[in-house]
Formats: C-alpha cells, sequence, structure tokens
C-alpha cells in the first residue's frame, strides 16, 4: 500500500508513471469527501492531491480564478467571497450526506464530479465554468487543455470530457475555472402545496415566466417539516419555492409579480436574503437526507422537468422512500431503504418511461458492488466510453471500475 | 496550406462510388458533374477552395448511415458540411473525399415549452429556431452573426457563439442532446430533454469538435424565455483603453449586459458609412452595452452603466428609446463585416481571445503591425469575452498581398497566445488556423486530443486535415514507452 501526497504537478506525473511501470492502479482523490460515490475499487495504492494546494491566480475582473486541484474549496470560497464573487455553479457540500468529515472537498473533485446546485437550471454545472487544466493522463503524460479565456474553441473542449469522469481519464493537477460577482439580492417565492403536480406545475410556469428563476424546487410535507428554518418547517404543507436574485429593484418586482402569477395555485409567501440563502443550501447540500442517523441509500435522478411529477410519483413506492425536486421538477432526491438492490431496478424501470439516469450517490459498499451506480450504458455509448478510457488510460491504472466494469 | 496526400485511387473511382451512393440516396441527391460541385467548393473562408470528390445530400438519418458505412469500409474521406458558413475553412471539401452536406435536414421536428427545449435537425438555420418560437416568447440564445444562413449542426460542430452569449454561454451551454452518425454507421444517441450526462460528457466532446468525430443529425437545443425588455447605450470613448477599463468597471460592479461590444475608429467609420446607425465619428472606440430583463432592472443596470461611463471619461452616450432605435445601433455592428467589405476589396476576419486587460498592449502592437505590414485593419470586439475580431483589409489582385494578410493575421494570433489568450474564440480551428496549434499546444498535448479522434474515427476518414498540423496513426498513438523501474520518484511525499 503506497499512499503518494504529491505537492508538485512533476510528482503527480512520477507516480502516475511508477503505477503505470508497475502496472499497479491508483484511487485517485482529492479531500476523499465523495470516496463512497461509485462502485468500490479495488486498488492498493492511493493518489491523494490534498496537498497539491493553492490558488495560483485570482483576476476578479477578468472573472477567472485558477488554482492546483488539491485547493479545498473552503479556501477558494473564501478567496471568492472577499472580492464579493462566487462560483455560479453553486457547488453543493456533500459532507454531511455522505457522512464524511473532510470538509467541502477540493477543487479538482468539484469538477471531476461535475458538481452542479440548484442554479443549475439557470447558470450550468461545474463544466459550464471549467475553462482550462492541466493533467497527467493515464499514460503518464501530461497533457493540457482549454485556456483562461472564456470563449475558446481551440482544439477539442477536453474540460467537458474531464468534469464528470471521476478522476477515470486523468489526474487534474491545475484547474482554472469562470468565476461570477455575487447577486445584489436574492428572495424566494413560496407556494405551499402538497401536489407534485402542482408544485411542476407551478415551477414550470415560473420558469417559463420572464422572471428569471435560479432556483426551483419542491419539498413535500414531511420534509418541509424537518427543514431547519421555521418559515418553512411552519408551513404545516409542501413547499415549492421558486428563487429569484439580481439587482434589488428587480427582484423585488419580479418577487410581486411572480407571487401574483402563482396564487390562483394557492396561499404564497417569501423567504428574504439570509432565510432564502438557508433555504437553498438546505437543497443543494441535500440536508433533508444528511441526519447523522438517516442511513438510506440516496440516489439522484436527472429526468425531463415535464417527467418529474410522474416519475416522483412512480418511485415513491418504494420501501422507506421519500424524495424532494429541484431544477424544476428535472432533479429528483430519493431515500430509499438500502435492502436489497435499493429500488436501482424498478428505478431505472421507471426511468425508461420518462429518459434520463439515475446514480446512487450514497449506499454501502456491498450495495454499490451489487448494482450499478451509475446509470448502465446504452450500447453505442458503452462502446464510446470504454474507447475513450482506452485513449486516455491504456493500462486502467486510474480509479480503474468505479464509474463501470472494465472503465 | 498542405492538405494530406489526396488518395489517387478515390479518386479514379469517382464514378463507381457515385454509383454505389445512389443506390444509398436516390435521385438529385448524389452530384458528381464537375459545374454542380463547384458551389461546394469553399465555405467562409472562400480564400480557400477545391472541388469535392463528390457531393451527397442525404435526406434521412437512415441514408446518413449507410453512406458512411459505405465510406467506412471502402477507406474514403468524408467532409460534413452544413451551410458552409465557416469562416476557418472546416467544411473546405477534400478532392479525394465524399462532401456530405445535411442542407435537407432542414426540419424542426419537436417544440416542447414544459422542457423549453426544440428538438431540431442539423440544417436547420440557427435564426429558424428562434423565428419558430419568438411569437411564444421564446427564444434560443446563440446569435452567430451568420444567424440567417448557418445551421445548427454547424454550430454544434464549431460552438459558435454571438453577441449574446457573455450573459447566456456559447452554444456548448445551450444544449440538451445530439444524435450522431459515428463514421462506422451507428446512430448514437446523447443526452436528451434532461440535464448533464450519466457517464462522459459526450455532448460537451461532440460540441466545436469540427466535424471529426460524428456527424450530427439532430439537436435538442434549450430554449429561453424572451426577456421583457432590451435596452442598448451607445459609449464613445477618446482611446481605445479608457473604453477597456468601462468594461471592466461594469463586469466589476457586478454587471453581466446581455451584449457589450467595442468598435475601434475603422470600424465605426465602416459601418457608419454603410448603415447609418448614428454612430459618433469622433471618437476612437465605440461600446454597445445591452441590458435584457425586466423593465425595472434594466432601467436601473442602464443608470449604473451611465455613471460608470462618465467615470470612466465617456465622451458620448445615447440610450436607445425604442425597440427601433435599439436594432439601429445593432445595425451598425452586426454589418461589420460586410460594411469592411465595401472599403477594401477583401478582408480577412481574425478570431483571437485575449484576457480583457490586455486589450490596449494587443491594440499598440497591432498597429505597430499594420505599418510593418502596409495593410489597415478594423476591430470588432466581444469586448465583454474578450473575442477580438480583427479585420485586416487587402486587395487578393494585388499579387502577394494575401500571403501578406495572413501573415499579418498569424502574427495577431501569436500574439494573443502570447498575452495569456486563444487561437480561436468560436470561429474554430480548421484549415486555417491548423499550422499555429503549436503555438498554444505542446506535441504531448495534441497527440492526447488526436487519441480522443482515435476513438470515434480509428481510421482518420471524417474531415482528415482539419485541426491537427500533423496527422498520427491511431497505432502509433496507442503505443506506450514504460520504463520499468527506471520511475525515479524518490521525491513524492507518501504515508
Ligand atoms: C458573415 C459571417 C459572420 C459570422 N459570425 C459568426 C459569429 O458571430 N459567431 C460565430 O461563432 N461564428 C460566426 N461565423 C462563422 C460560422 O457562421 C459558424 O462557424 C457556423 O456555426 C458554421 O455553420 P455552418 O452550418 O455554416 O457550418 P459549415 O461551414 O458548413 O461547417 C462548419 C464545420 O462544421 C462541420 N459540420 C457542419 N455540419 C455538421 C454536422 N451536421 N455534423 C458534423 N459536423 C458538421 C463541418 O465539417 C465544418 O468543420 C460567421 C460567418 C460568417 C460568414
Amino acid at each position: 500500500m503506497t499512499h503518494f501526497t504529491p505537492e508538485t504537478p512533476d510528482q503527480v506525473r512520477e507516480a502516475v508513471a511508477w503505477a503505470v511501470s508497475e502496472g499497479a492502479p491508483l484511487s485517485v482523490r482529492g479531500a476523499g469527501t465523495k470516496a463512497s460515490v461509485g462502485r468500490p475499487i479495488n486498488t492498493s495504492h492511493e493518489l491523494d492531491l490534498s496537498r497539491l494546494t493553492g490558488i495560483t491566480l485570482y483576476e476578479a475582473e477578468e472573472l477567472i480564478l485558477q488554482a492546483w486541484a488539491g485547493t479545498p474549496m473552503s479556501e477558494i470560497e473564501a478567496a471568492l467571497s472577499a472580492r464579493n464573487q462566487r462560483l455560479e455553479f453553486e457547488p453543493p457540500n456533500y459532507a454531511a450526506l455522505l457522512k464524511s468529515d473532510k470538509g467541502a472537498g477540493t477543487l479538482g473533485g468539484a469538477v471531476a464530479a461535475n458538481l452542479a446546485g440548484p442554479r443549475r437550471i439557470k447558470s450550468g454545472a461545474a463544466r459550464d465554468h471549467f475553462l482550462g487544466f492541466e493533467a497527467v493522463s493515464g499514460r503518464g503524460e501530461d497533457f493540457k487543455s482549454g485556456g483562461r479565456v472564456v470563449k475558446n474553441v481551440t482544439g477539442y473542449d477536453l474540460c467537458k470530457l474531464m468534469a464528470g469522469s471521476w478522476g477515470t481519464l486523468g489526474v487534474m493537477t491545475r484547474i482554472t475555472v469562470k468565476v461570477m460577482p455575487v447577486a445584489e439580492k436574492q428572495r424566494t417565492v413560496l407556494l405551499a402545496t402538497d401536489d407534485p403536480e402542482t408544485a411542476v406545475r407551478a415551477l414550470t410556469e415560473g420558469l417559463n415566466s420572464p422572471y428569471d428563476l435560479s432556483g426551483a424546487a419542491w419539498v413535500p410535507t414531511a420534509i418541509a417539516a424537518r427543514s431547519g428554518l421555521s418559515l418553512i418547517s411552519g408551513q404545516g404543507s409542501g413547499v415549492a419555492a421558486l428563487r429569484l436574485d439580481g439587482p434589488g429593484p428587480s427582484v423585488e418586482y419580479r418577487c410581486e409579480k411572480l407571487r401574483q402569477m402563482l396564487g390562483v395555485h394557492g396561499p404564497t409567501d417569501e423567504l428574504h436574503s439570509r432565510n432564502s440563502a438557508g433555504f437553498w443550501r438546505e437543497i443543494r447540500d441535500v440536508a433533508p437526507f444528511s441526519a447523522s442517523d438517516d442511513l438510506r441509500a440516496v440516489w439522484r435522478l436527472s429526468t425531463a422537468p415535464s417527467e418529474g411529477a410522474a416519475l416522483y410519483g412512480s418511485v415513491m413506492a418504494l420501501p422507506g422512500a421519500e424524495a424532494f425536486l429541484d431544477w424544476g421538477g428535472g432533479l429528483i432526491w430519493l431515500a430509499v431503504e438500502g435492502a436489497g438492490d435499493a429500488g436501482a431496478e424498478a428505478i431505472r424501470t421507471a426511468l425508461q418511461a420518462h429518459g434520463g439516469h439515475a446514480t446512487l450517490i450514497r449506499g454501502g459498499a456491498d450495495l454499490r458492488a451489487a448494482v450499478e451506480p451509475f446509470q448502465p450504458l446504452k450500447p453505442g455509448v458503452r462502446r464510446l466510453t470504454e474507447k475513450i478510457k482506452q485513449a486516455f488510460d491504456p493500462s486502467g491504472v486510474l480509479n480503474p471500475g468505479r464509474m463501470y466494469d472494465g472503465v | 496550406m498542405q492538405m494530406p496526400e489526396p488518395d489517387r485511387g478515390a479518386i479514379a473511382r469517382r464514378e463507381e462510388i457515385a454509383a454505389a451512393l445512389r443506390a444509398i440516396v436516390p435521385g438529385e441527391g448524389v452530384i458528381v458533374d464537375e459545374d454542380e460541385r463547384r458551389p461546394y467548393e469553399s465555405d467562409g473562408l472562400s480564400a480557400y477552395q477545391t472541388l469535392p470528390l463528390l457531393v451527397v445530400l442525404p435526406e434521412t438519418v437512415e441514408q446518413v448511415s449507410q453512406v458512411l458505412r459505405y465510406c467506412f469500409e471502402n477507406g474514403i474521406k468524408v467532409v460534413p458540411r452544413g451551410a458552409g458558413t465557416s469562416l476557418s475553412g472546416g467544411a473546405l471539401p477534400l478532392e479525394d473525399g465524399v462532401l456530405l452536406g445535411l442542407g435537407k435536414f432542414n426540419r424542426i421536428l419537436e417544440v416542447d415549452y414544459d422542457n423549453r427545449c426544440a428538438r431540431v435537425q442539423p440544417g436547420v438555420t440557427n435564426l429558424a429556431i428562434t423565428k419558430a418560437v419568438e411569437a411564444d416568447g421564446f427564444y434560443y440564445a446563440p446569435d452567430p452573426s451568420s444567424q440567417i444562413a448557418c445551421s445548427i449542426g454547424g454550430n454544434v460542430a464549431e460552438n459558435s457563439g454571438g453577441v449574446h452569449c457573455l450573459k447566456y454561454g456559447l452554444t456548448t451551454n445551450n444544449l440538451l442532446g445530439v444524435q450522431i452518425v459515428t463514421i462506422d454507421g451507428e446512430v448514437i444517441e446523447i443526452g436528451g430533454k434532461h440535464l448533464d450526462s450519466e457517464a462522459y460528457d459526450l455532448l460537451g466532446v461532440m460540441t466545436g469538435s469540427e466535424g471529426l468525430l460524428g456527424v450530427v443529425t439532430e439537436v435538442t437545443v434549450r430554449l429561453l424565455r424572451t426577456p421583457e425588455t432590451a435596452r442598448a447605450v451607445l459609449l464613445g470613448f477618446e482611446t481605445s483603453e479608457a473604453a477597456g477599463d468601462c468594461v471592466a468597471k461594469i463586469i466589476g460592479a457586478g454587471i453581466i449586459p446581455g451584449g457589450m461590444e467595442m468598435m475601434d475608429k475603422p470600424a465605426i467609420h465602416a459601418a457608419e458609412d454603410f448603415v447609418r446607425a448614428g454612430y459618433p465619428l469622433d471618437v476612437e472606440a465605440l461600446l454597445i452595452v445591452e441590458l435584457d430583463g425586466p423593465t425595472q432592472e434594466v432601467d436601473y443596470l442602464i443608470d449604473r452603466v451611465r455613471e460608470i461611463a462618465d467615470g470612466c471619461g465617456a465622451v458620448s452616450q445615447r440610450v436607445s428609446e425604442s425597440e427601433e432605435e435599439r436594432l439601429t445601433f445593432w445595425a451598425g455592428r452586426k454589418a461589420a463585416f460586410p460594411a469592411v467589405g465595401r472599403i477594401s476589396p477583401d478582408y480577412y476576419c481574425m478570431d483571437g481571445t485575449i484576457p480583457r486587460h490586455q486589450l490596449p498592449k494587443v491594440l499598440t502592437r497591432m498597429n505597430e503591425l499594420s505599418s510593418q505590414y502596409g495593410l489597415r485593419v478594423a476591430n470588432v470586439f466581444h469586448a465583454g469575452d474578450g473575442n477580438l475580431h480583427p479585420l485586416i483589409l487587402y486587395d487578393a489582385n494585388n499579387p502577394g498581398e494575401l500571403e501578406k494578410a495572413e501573415d499579418f493575421g498569424s502574427d495577431i494570433l501569436k500574439l494573443c497566445v502570447e498575452v495569456g489568450g486563444v487561437l480561436t474564440g468560436e470561429h474554430g480551428v480548421g484549415v486555417e488556423k491548423r499550422d499555429l496549434m503549436g503555438t498554444m499546444f505542446s506535441e504531448a498535448d495534441l497527440q492526447q486530443q488526436q487519441r480522443l479522434k482515435c476513438a470515434f474515427d480509428p481510421g482518420g476518414l471524417l474531415n482528415p486535415g482539419k485541426v491537427f498540423p500533423t496527422l498520427h496513426r491511431c497505432a502509433e498513438l496507442g503505443r506506450m514507452h514504460i520504463h520499468k523501474g527506471q520511475m525515479p520518484f524518490p521525491d513524492i511525499p507518501r504515508f
């Protein structure tokens, strides 16, 4: 068991080159906060990027930040917030959800997992803010792609490929991301409703309005009741929530308009700055399933927003099921009993009718070995996926099998 | 421009290949006659022309699949083509290659407002998507200046941008799915109406791949609700530094305008002479800043932008008071290319991106180059995101002037890279910037990109000669040089 903790990109390359020459696969990680996501992998060696840290360039006026991949998200967020900026993809902190004590993870991890928060519907995921990187391929060679400017189509967009590849294609050493100014003001319009169909209809109306939502979620009664915010727990009902952010006068105006529009569906209310931020943090971090005694398996389902309510209805039949919606109905967070296949087959069968994919985000190692945590691939995509793995990591030394068998 | 050595055998078999393709695409869909091939000999980069081996215009995905399978099995090269507006020669034909035109794929298949998306065929023009949904209050955000002509398939292949991309992202940020056909004829669905990929982001990889990885046969784009209102401000400055400073301060104040464009004096004059947009003629730099959103927001932000502009020494300010006036402000900018085309027999449009704060340095250096080469240059600039479009004015009838313009162009692009920028912001590498790739990437970087190509197209049959300066065989790229036991790693900390 070798545990590499490189402090320079050259050391990363040497470690990978060693792994290649020895045929000794590595498990690649940042802070390890998401080590329990994906198929369990049997590697006796670990490449730990948590000491490859530091912000190497931050130009607030150019809206870019560059840092070593192991830089803690807390450090990045502190630097940004000192200049009143943020990562627009609203990276979640799954520490509590995944029962990890390692904080909010690293920048490399956020990108490799292609994280996204509720603002995904408006501003995109990590992939959409990821401008460039330097990495070591599974061949033990340095390579880079992208740049430090927002607009760039020079060569293939390998950033997209690295985002969401969970360390199976290359070890990113340095990352450049786009940053954005923090909105002046935020508010959330609440609509009390227990019915997921009404909720999705209201969210759709909001999203299809000119009021420019940056969040559109729904929690059922039981989940609302557990909220840390009295304005939510006190509703005594499920709650659809629609977030607005932007300049002050604009937010006030849109808030009023949206309440008028949604009033036909039931009573509305609003959350202001701190409460609004608190609520969306709960949604973002999957707080409803993050209690320390909550041992259920947790799935993340991405589907067409219009299918959200129907899909919610079908998965709620599973034992111990509880769920809430984000992304206007397009994202379902589902907790179920971890016994058997934790609903894997039922969930994926239900998804076939609606389109999309399901990922097991929380589950014991046995469960993750028994079911496919990542959505099984259709043959054409499967073939390309294997060939891409082969192109970047021909000896399979980087997180082999973490996403799929043979990948 | 050196293209890969043509396959004489394929050229000799033209009639035989045509017959085989006619069996797949009947009727007029296979073009062999030289005069009829002529219109396809170049794209928007008209300095380069090559007559294709033949042209095939399929109408169904099944036909595309069969054409590709035939070419794959017979080792024949294929160049996909949308509307042929590429400015980098991406759709430049090969004399030994089949030109696969997607022009007949011109239907909008589905508009789905509940999911805010539309499913369209690749030959649909960019503008046609917005036209189909605007009466219902929606639009498709990326808006290349060529939007009346360019196809959405071409937009995917080039990851095209436009004025609105500062706020709403490029093509890649506005797609949900594509259907592609790989060179061996397999039809693959990527994405759908949901967000993000279950595995590797093949949608992201396909976008901007310049027709080298697969043929796009269907696209699912995101639709956005049309903002309540949009207003534009025209700001004139005595120096480009002051204009650049104003751009930085607007963004620094947390304002991301719907569009923020800059023009220099030669571009302002050319545009004003052409469309009479009412631009001030005595300024060195002009900014068009557009704010869109709810009326309250737009009015509020316009006031803030004007304050900032005052602070930066703007010598003229005009706010659009009507939709008509706003469109007039834009008319000059949108017609900048043809406007420059009126003052010079030929022009060559460049497309580098730079970190914004490098603008003064780059403009100064560009002026020096301009006198050095003896060629004039006009600049239009997506100022908000640092994407420069210098237009080099030349006359192709003067011997040697095209070459001079090209050399000037490459000097500009090298300069962009030198100051921390990139070779192309939205027009693509194609053949035009192919040989400059080495200024931005190491051989190892380029080889890794080509390995990705090998995963999709191991025989290198799709659009060869584009993007990569040197072609390698996939077998060669796949080779590993392993030095067992020799890897020194004495200093890697571990526990
Ligand atoms: C006056 C003018 C203004 C322009 N303004 C802009 C601008 O503002 N922003 C901008 O980004 N670009 C601009 N362009 C460039 C050009 O319009 C874009 O690159 C456009 O996306 C090309 O689309 P097309 O359909 O014409 O593609 P083509 O030129 O036919 O092809 C371009 C590339 O895409 C490939 N391709 C085309 N269709 C497919 C398909 N279905 N599947 C796979 N590959 C395919 C081709 O092989 C080629 O490599 C401008 C061009 C002109 C002439």
